[in-house]
């Protein structure tokens, strides 16, 4: 179980292979990557700033991570997310879960990115094609696929 | 007792300052009266907080709602509704 904020980029295949190096316990790794859009037209953007509260971050991914493990058995798990400025295309967030069997790799997966998104303190700033800087809001849809997971209990053990 | 008040994302922006440290008067018991004694203080901080309803807090690095005490909190942050992922 780790969290990571950095600067630096990631590289999946790597980080996988240190997550499950040397285990034969686990059958089944789900990776999620969230990578930076460049939209289009008048939504074009040059550069994405992402901002975090020190400290805060580390302790909110650490909690949303305590919480999957409660959830599902999961084996390992992996959160890396980057701050600072990047480009469209560029690699935001890494989830990775790992599990006996696929089920609960896969909805732990989708649970921390849902949970991530709305409790862990990050902003984006925006630098759009036409010089302007916007804040990008916080999506309804988001809120939603948090929380729909309050409704389904923890499996039972 | 002195706390120190954090401000992030566009609430940084408006406010002008990442932290500062403030003594709280006494009758400031809550998040969210903290927010209306903190309008007080300078026209930048009456635009950073007049969309007061969208704002959000962290006591000591616990999310908390507008109406949570403030109890003792010696960390108080002030920010926009989270984006990342």
């Amino acid at each position: 179980m780790t969290v990571r904020v950095e600067r630096e980029d990631f590289d999946v295949g790597t980080e996988v292979a240190r997550l499950t190096a040397g285990r034969t316990d686990i059958g089944a790794i789900v990776t999620f990557s969230g990578t930076v859009r460049g939209g289009s037209g008048a939504d074009a953007i040059t550069a994405m700033t992402l901002e975090h509260y020190p400290g805060m971050t580390e302790a909110e991914l650490a909690r949303v991570e305590a919480e999957a493990g409660k959830r599902w058995p999961l084996k390992a798990s992996l959160i890396v997310h980057r701050i600072g400025t990047l480009k469209p295309g560029d690699n935001i967030v890494l989830v990775v879960t790992a599990s006996a069997h696929r089920q609960a790799a896969f909805a732990a997966a989708e649970f921390l990115m849902d949970y991530l998104k709305t409790r862990a303190p990050f902003w984006k700033k925006e630098m759009r094609a036409d010089g302007q800087a916007r804040w990008v809001a916080a999506s309804e849809c988001d809120r939603e696929a948090a929380g729909r997971w309050e409704e389904i209990s923890p499996p039972g053990r | 007792m002195p706390v120190k008040i954090l401000y992030f994302a566009w609430v940084r922006e408006k406010t002008g300052k990442a932290e500062e440290i403030l003594d709280l008067p006494a009758d400031v018991t809550t998040v969210a009266e903290l927010m209306v004694w903190l309008k007080g203080r300078g026209p930048e901080y009456a635009e950073a907080f007049a969309r007061g309803d969208v704002i959000r807090a962290a006591l000591d690095r616990n999310h908390v709602k507008s109406t949570a005490p403030l109890s003792g909190a010696r960390e108080i942050a002030f920010f926009p509704p989270v984006t990342g992922g």
